[in-house]
């Protein structure tokens, strides 16, 4: 789905990305991982085409990103940051009907209706009962699955989410992964996720990419990705890993001295 | 939305309306309203046989037909242009810098607009190349200004909001003085100088009009057209990119439309400052943010509050008469402060 060979990307004299490789297929759950300043959110910026890579070039579907019109990416990949939202004005309605615009005329019409599915959405994470309150007056949880809403009515075939859970409750942050998760088995969606929390990374991504000073240091499964050696390696902290009670799936507990 | 902005174009319309005819009727001479309005339907071919009407006077000249036809509706149409010009300008540059604050005066790009104008005049070459020549250049040093405004503000990639509105103070001043100066060195410098740095719809024939008309249709047009990328912005650059927005040209052309808007209405008014402050706000707190009706409903609104205040203008002091520039920033300096301070109670945010 999403492929990127050897892209290398420099501000000025210092190199943020170095020869990354990166493939994603069609339906995975894709989790780039790696401490602060390691390059992630850059990484997510290359992959969503809003810059450009100085060598190295990436393709979605097949065909290389800057060959697409802007509205058209739009309609195959959205992308949801943290603090997605500025306490703005407008209603919640109205935030969520603007994940619209790729699929409008220069008019403003649509070809086919989208109150059912907008409505859908809205239902689905919760937002009928808020749909006429500005967003300005919502919690920061609210106001983030306002603006998953409005990227999922962009009905897009890649979602990326750039450390979507970074503000919120550890309780939000379950349910807006889990939100991503339904919809993802539901629509056949691909997603590529920029996390923070290594143990929610372990627990919903399908394969993990372990970013370290601007290089790929390791790709694969979780179990393959989360070893002692590598997280100290990558993060300078020896940690101890278990597996989740539940799912099997690799947990990290911190270890102070 | 569109039964919405029906709705709001019908009530701004006819406010337009009631403030033209108001206009017309008070003056050195005051016409009674009623008769205001049959001069008016007199006027618009056809319209007085559909009504039953019949001629205003038998006579040839009825003084008052005179005054409003030849005096009057000249001064109300380019009172109306330039205030729906600025007031779209300002709308504009909020939407596309997300700066509440932003305004073609609080920008500097009025004064840098008038430097073009009072240079080509006093070197007497209003006519360079014709008729067009004063716009063109209060274009081209209103696009400079503005210019220079956005690098002084930009920083690391990002604008602050009162960084912005600062750097439009220094290099307003700047261009200010250099008019007065320009100004002084002419031969009737009293008088021009308050044209310039204050604003006036006096002495104003129909050929004002006529200039700045195609401007301000192609204006709103576009502006309109582009209404829904607006809205979009307000979620930030990056996500309206995401959605489809091509960020980078959307900007440019709202912002050298905004410009020539600007440029146009102050090339035959001079400078009447925070009228595309205080509309648009006035605007938003009745309707809301979205820009598809703040826009359109602007540019009407806009008209309004020029003529009134014009009226005002001329009225308070009758027969003297008050700069346009004077009444547009007892309004507008108050309402600016009043912008701060929600900013700081509220701890940011005063988008409406």
């Amino acid at each position: 789905m999403i492929e990127a060979k050897a892209l290398d990307y420099r501000i000025g004299e210092t190199d943020i990305l170095r020869g990354v490789d990166i493939r994603v297929d069609a339906g995975e759950f894709f989790g780039i991982i790696g401490p602060n300043g390691s390059g992630k959110s850059t990484l997510l910026k290359l992959l969503s085409g809003i810059e450009r890579a100085q060598r190295g070039d990436v393709s979605l579907g097949g065909r290389e990103l800057g060959g697409y019109a802007r509205k058209e990416l739009a309609r195959l990949l959205a992308v949801l940051q943290q603090d997605a939202l500025p306490p703005l004005g407008y209603t919640v309605r109205e935030v969520v009907e603007m994940g619209r615009y790729p699929y409008q005329s220069w008019l403003g019409g649509e070809k086919e209706d989208p109150e059912e599915l907008i409505g859908k959405v809205m239902e689905k994470l919760d937002l009928t009962r808020l749909s006429d309150r500005p967003v300005s007056e919502l919690s920061g949880g609210e106001r983030q699955r306002v603006a998953l809403a409005k990227t999922l009515v962009q009905e897009p075939n890649v979602l990326m989410l750039d450390e979507p859970t970074t503000f919120l409750d550890i309780g939000f942050q379950l349910q807006m992964m889990d939100y991503i998760r339904d919809w993802q088995r539901d629509n056949g969606l691909t997603v590529v996720a920029v996390l923070h929390d290594l143990n929610l990374a372990a627990q919903y991504c399908d394969r993990l990419l372990v970013l370290h000073g601007g290089r790929v240091a390791a790709v694969g499964k979780p179990e393959e990705v989360l070893v002692p050696e590598l997280v100290n390696e990558v993060y300078g902290t020896e940690p101890i890993v278990l597996r989740h009670p539940d799912s099997g799936v690799p947990q990290i507990l911190l270890r102070g001295r | 939305m569109r039964g919405k902005l029906t709705i709001y174009m019908g009530g701004a319309s006819a406010l337009l309306l009631c403030s033209i005819i108001l206009s017309l009727s008070l003056g050195g001479a005051n016409v009674p309203i009623g008769k205001v309005w049959s001069i008016l339907v007199h006027h618009v071919p056809y319209a007085s046989e559909l009504l039953g009407l019949g001629p205003v006077s038998e006579g040839a000249a009825d003084p008052d037909e005179t005054i409003i036809m030849k005096v009057r509706l000249s001064r109300v149409v380019l009172a109306v242009l330039v205030g729906a010009a600025l007031a779209l300008a300002g709308a504009g540059f909020q939407g596309v810098l997300r700066n509440p604050l932003a305004d073609p005066y609080t920008l500097g790009v009025a004064t840098g607009s008038s430097v073009g104008a009072a240079l080509l005049i006093s070197f007497g070459l209003q006519v360079w190349i014709g008729q067009l020549t004063i716009p063109a250049v209060s274009f081209l040093t209103g696009l400079c200004t503005l210019f220079i405004v956005l690098r002084l503000a930009y920083h690391k990639g990002r604008m602050e909001l009162e960084t912005l509105i600062l750097s439009g103070v220094v290099v307003q001043a700047f261009f200010g003085a250099m008019v007065s100066f320009m100004v002084s060195l002419s031969k009737n410098t009293v008088n021009e100088i308050v044209f310039w740095m204050m604003g006036s719809l006096s002495m104003r024939g129909w050929n004002y009009s006529l200039i700045v008309l195609p401007y301000v249709i192609i204006g709103a047009v576009v502006l309109v057209s582009l209404s829904r990328q607006l809205n979009l912005f307000a979620l930030g650059e990056r996500q309206a990119m995401h959605l489809g927005v091509n960020v980078q040209r959307t900007k440019l052309i709202v912002l050298i439309v905004s410009t020539l808007m600007t440029a146009v209405a102050v090339s035959v008014s001079g400078v009447i400052g925070f009228v595309g402050l205080v509309v648009p706000h006035l605007v938003r707190l009745v309707v809301g943010p979205d820009n598809r009706i703040v826009v359109p409903l602007s540019a009407v609104m806009g008209g309004v509050y020029v003529l009134m205040s014009d009226t005002i203008a001329r009225m308070a002091l009758s027969p003297k008469e008050i700069p346009l520039g004077v009444v547009t920033a007892f309004i507008g300096a108050p309402f600016f402060a009043y912008l701060l301070w929600k900013r700081k109670t509220k701890g940011g945010e005063a988008r409406g």
